[in-house]
């Protein structure tokens, strides 16, 4: 079923010249594509119900015992085992002291206080002072509103705690981060080493590695900044590396010509011009900790995303929508304040700063007293420690947030319920049953005959040999159901994507408007929009796949965008010259042309989509994504969520790989129209 | 110029032109490979090859093919070529910023190829001084730290490289832009810093790779007198590389041109233009307005007998441009007279010649064989 994905490059493949060699193999690929789909669609009526290897949801096969049996023997080797002796335990104990050290100073009662060492004030004046003196005036100003928002939301707090855990995990992402990065920066071959195992952290879905880590580092925040740091480290590797390397050669050049040592030629010339680039990657590794420390609630992390996560469980859309608005705001102010560090950095470099060494001296040092003070006061008066009042705003928002939702609950009952019936009846169940109601045989033949097809024998074979671990998992028909809704959302991810990528890649105003839209949309952590989209629709497999639109749209439509723009724009001025109708720009030129980019587009929207699959599972969409979930709550059934972790990691594969040798073809054909 | 340290090992050019100094700069059968395995193709019937033959057969491109020159003290050695003649390539073998495949460079008789790391950056830090084509400044630095970069790593403190740095920016005519950042100055003022960053460290040998190219006509005009300037007031020795002819001819003592990676013709200036080696050389400098660079030596003839002898004197390197008036005011013969001796005369019609241009009817008329 890979076809669907890849549907707008086989629609234009379609009206390559017929001509030719190529076009006639791919004319003749496309029949085959289809005759093999329409066999399977009647073969599928046919033998219904047949070996489809269903599994109940309490059920294990002998690999989930045995996983099972494998996992408490870890657990019972944690206090013997010399792995953990003198390594893990460690690890964690140092992690845990991290946490919990940030955690006295800024969000807990500690050392026998019953207030943090530094209260509200002090916090708030401390981060202020930070924004000012990196960034400018307009985010410290942002910054202050950012933090007594916390407190007015009476979520100061569990603010902290998640503070806490991002800056922890942050601080120890770039301490290995960045050294790793300027190392895959210098060499080709540790960069050659490096890019694939990044690949993997950044491709998995964050959920599969959650539960397993419990296992080595216990529920708790040693496992959660772990969590946080296998998914925020890649970021400012690879843009370290990146910033590294693409220092202009004559710059290096002109140095080594003077008689620099490799040494000189890094701290003189490759750190300072790389800075600009190095502070983008932080940006990005801390806006990743802070979604990951959110969703970490899942094994337990203390802060906002643990309040989310209650108020989920009990349908609390209010309390949810509260805490959500603290992410937001929180994501908002650490995004802004390291994105002005970073302009500020670069206007530094190429003018200078705009005051003196002694002005700035001053202006540092009356910031910092300031900031000091406010820690002083915080430390000692109670005002300044718990933040004052009764959080009204907090539960202003909640009661707001909860009337709205019931109104368009209420009032919009209608609309929803004809959208979620119109896809749940109109695509998901006839794919589902489709996909998991055929023999499990049935469908690895077409999976491979398509991928073969459409992508080459390479990714056949992945997907043979793929196909064949997700039977040996004992988890086929979970990975089925959840491999329908994928492609689901998916299409709908596509549709929206190649909509509005084309009305942004072409209009420089809609550009304007939904960029930011888009920016806040991948910037917010995904459990935030979930609130409301499980307030409109239920807990159902609909309400998973809204969620995974709405996590993976942005990606899509912007890399539709700019394949869009990046169009030649010769080629739309010829056509254009030549009489096009909008229409015929569009579907003859346009979208021929941005064909690769739109497949790439796909192929993340999936990749995103898939890491969505366990937030489904949280919200109804059952199958593997229920049975990971499981796995955290539901002791026996722990070495089945590990399953179905790894099920998803082959899902990922499989369908990463295909689409990306199908993009690939699909780029290397010559744009024919 | 109060520069004492750059004057001081200077020599004139003039006394540098003496070809039996032993050269600063030697060259001998320098190739430079690039590709797969490129080691094998030299001293093998490989190297014979043409380009693209090579190119097709091992996937190697020979970017400098077996090229020998040498470089006098004090000299303007120009290496000219069209983009993808291997110049810059072989410029940069000089230094090794390009690791030659095979050859030999020698500095003052010093073995450059077999030098390890630490004699290579010293060779590099005190006696090489080069500036590039797109300037490679480095933007967070202002223009004084930019042109003390050379003195910085090699361990100069403070005080002592900014005062230098001082020094030569004044040289440069950039006094007043110290504290100026990269990016708040134009092209040519920035190359102004990229030059004054090669001089500071006072090197012995000055390579220019296509410095000017990117700049507009007036500025590079004006930068190119600039040079001249400075290699007056200096003396260093500079090999220079361009790909513009007018420059090669106005900056170049010599002049070395490049085709396909290969030496297709070294000479002076008016041997270039005067006795191109092939087909390629002459259409070259078919364009260049031959009295410019042509001296009298190219047309001076025998004295016929009877002529009146009692004309002015010239000497032969004089360029006929510069001769014209004389000769045309002279209202006869003009002697070319070296050293006392009387080398030839020169009438107004040898002038008009030159600049009428070549007579199709014969051939052999000075530089008469360009198309």
């Amino acid at each position: 079923m890979t076809a669907v994905p890849t549907t707008p490059a086989t629609a234009t493949a379609g009206a390559a010249a017929p001509g030719s060699a190529g076009g006639r193999r791919r004319l003749r690929g496309r029949y085959l594509a289809v005759l093999i789909l329409a066999a399977w669609v009647l073969l599928s009526v046919v033998l219904k119900g047949r070996d489809t290897l269903a599994l109940g949801g309490a059920e294990l096969t002998p690999l989930h015992t045995r996983l099972n049996e494998g996992m408490d023997a870890i657990d019972a080797g944690r206090n013997s085992n010399p792995l953990f002796l003198y390594f893990i335990n460690y690890i964690r104990l140092f992690l845990d002291e991290s946490v919990t050290f940030v955690q006295a100073l800024i969000s807990q009662p500690s050392f026998g206080r019953p207030v943090p060492v530094v209260g509200w004030l002090g916090v708030t004046g401390v981060a202020t002072a930070v924004a000012l003196l990196y960034g400018n005036r307009k985010v410290a100003a942002l910054t202050a509103a950012g933090f007594a928002a916390f407190g007015l939301l009476g979520l100061w707090e569990e603010s902290m705690d998640t503070l806490a855990l991002t800056l922890t995990a942050v601080v120890l992402s770039l301490a290995v981060g960045i050294p790793l990065g300027i190392w895959a920066g210098l060499s080709d071959r540790v960069n050659r080493v490096v890019t694939p195992v990044l690949d993997v952290m950044q491709t998995m879905p964050t959920f599969v590695y959650l539960a397993p880590l419990t296992l080595f580092f216990l529920i708790g925040p040693a496992s959660a900044t772990v969590a946080t740091m296998v998914y925020a480290t890649p970021p400012v590797i690879r843009i370290t590396a990146h910033g590294i390397r693409e220092i202009p050669v004559n710059t290096l050049e002109a140095s080594t010509s003077l008689g620099s040592t490799p040494a000189q030629a890094l701290r003189k010339v490759r750190l300072p011009l790389a800075k600009r680039t190095i502070i983008v990657g932080a940006n990005q590794t801390i806006m990743a900790a802070l979604s990951m420390a959110t969703i970490a609630a899942l094994i337990d992390a203390p802060g906002l995303g643990k309040t989310v996560l209650k108020a989920l469980q009990t349908l609390d859309v209010g309390t949810a929508f509260n805490a959500g608005l603290a992410i937001v705001i929180m994501a908002i102010v650490l995004d802004r304040v390291t994105s002005a560090a970073g302009r500020r950095v670069e206007a530094e470099r190429r003018a200078g700063r705009a005051r003196g060494p002694r002005a700035r001296r001053i202006e540092v040092g009356l910031v910092l007293a300031a900031a000091a003070v406010l820690v002083y006061l915080s430390h000692v008066y109670v005002w300044a420690a718990k933040f004052p009042g009764e959080a009204r705003l907090g539960s202003y928002v909640k009661q707001g947030a909860g009337a709205a939702s019931e109104w368009v609950q209420d009032t919009l009952v209608t609309y929803t319920d004809a959208l979620k019936n119109l896809v749940t009846y109109g695509l998901l169940n006839p794919f589902q049953s489709l996909l998991a109601g055929s023999p499990w045989w049935l469908v690895a033949l077409v999976v491979v005959a398509l991928a073969l097809l459409l992508a080459g024998r390479r990714a056949a074979i992945i997907a043979g040999v793929s196909l064949v671990l997700l039977v040996l998992l004992g988890l086929w028909h979970d990975s089925m159901v959840t491999l329908a809704t994928t492609l689901v959302a998916t299409l709908i991810v596509m549709v929206l994507g190649v909509v509005a990528g084309v009305w942004m890649g072409r209009s420089g105003r809609v550009d304007q408007v939904l960029r930011p839209v888009l920016d806040a949309g991948q910037t917010m952590p995904a459990f935030v929009y979930l609130v409301p989209i499980l307030g409109l629709f239920g807990a159902t497999r609909f309400t998973a796949i809204i969620a995974a639109v709405a996590f993976a749209a942005p990606v899509s439509i912007k890399l539709v965008a700019e394949a869009v723009r990046g169009v030649s724009p010769t080629a739309v001025e010829a056509a254009t010259a030549g009489g096009s109708s909008t229409w015929q720009l569009i579907s003859k030129v346009q979208l021929p042309m941005a064909r690769a980019g739109i497949t790439l587009a796909a192929s993340q929207g999936l990749i995103y989509v898939l890491s969505m699959v366990v937030i489904g599972g949280l919200v109804g969409a059952g199958a593997l994504g229920y049975d990971v979930v499981a796995g955290f709550s539901q002791y026996p059934l722990r070495g089945k969520g590990l399953a179905a972790g790894l099920a998803i990691v082959v899902l990922g594969i499989m369908l990463d790989r295909i689409m990306r040798a199908a993009a690939q073809r699909a780029a290397a054909r010559p744009a024919s129209q | 110029m109060a520069v004492p340290s750059l004057t001081e090992k200077s020599t004139p050019p003039a006394a540098a032109a003496g070809a039996d100094d032993p050269p600063i700069l030697d060259v001998r059968g320098l190739w430079k490979v690039f590709g797969p395995r490129a080691d094998r193709v030299v001293g093998t019937p490989l190297a014979q090859l043409s380009r693209a033959e090579l190119k097709h057969r091992t996937g190697c491109v020979a970017a400098v093919r077996d090229v020998s020159f040498s470089v006098r003290r004090g000299e303007v050695f120009v290496v000219m070529g069209l983009s993808g003649s291997g110049k810059s390539t072989l410029v940069r073998c000089l230094t090794r910023l390009v690791e030659p495949t095979a050859g030999e460079v020698r500095l003052d008789g010093e073995d450059v190829l077999a030098c390890g790391e630490r004699r290579l950056r010293e060779l590099r830090r005190h006696r090489f001084g080069m500036v590039f084509q797109h300037f490679g400044l480095l933007p967070h630095r202002r223009v004084l730290d930019n042109v003390a970069y050379g003195l910085e790593i090699r361990g100069t403190k403070k005080d002592g490289r900014y005062e230098r740095a001082r020094e030569v920016l004044e040289l440069v005519g950039l006094a007043g832009f110290e504290g100026s950042y990269p990016d708040q100055l134009s092209g040519g003022m920035q190359q102004r810093v990229g030059l004054a960053r090669a001089l500071a460290v006072d090197p012995e040998v000055l390579f220019f790779d296509e410095p000017f190219s990117a700049l507009d006509p007036l500025i590079r005009r004006e930068m190119q007198n600039e040079v001249i300037r400075l290699h007056r007031e200096v003396g260093k020795t500079m090999i220079f590389i361009t790909h513009d002819l007018s420059e090669a001819l106005k900056l170049g003592d010599r002049i070395l041109i490049m085709r396909d990676g290969a030496l297709v013709q070294m000479g002076t200036p008016d041997q270039v233009v005067g006795a191109p080696a092939d087909d390629y050389v002459r259409d070259f400098v078919s364009d260049v307005p031959r009295s410019d660079v042509l001296t009298l030596s190219w047309v001076m003839r025998d004295a016929r007998p009877g002529e009146p002898l009692d004309g002015p004197e010239l000497a032969p390197d004089t360029v006929i441009r510069d001769a014209a008036r004389t000769v045309l005011s002279a209202g006869r013969p003009v002697k070319v007279v070296s050293g006392g001796a009387l080398l030839g005369v020169v009438t107004t019609a040898e002038i008009l010649e030159v600049i009428a241009g070549p007579d199709p009817g014969n051939p052999d008329s000075p530089g008469g064989e360009s198309r």
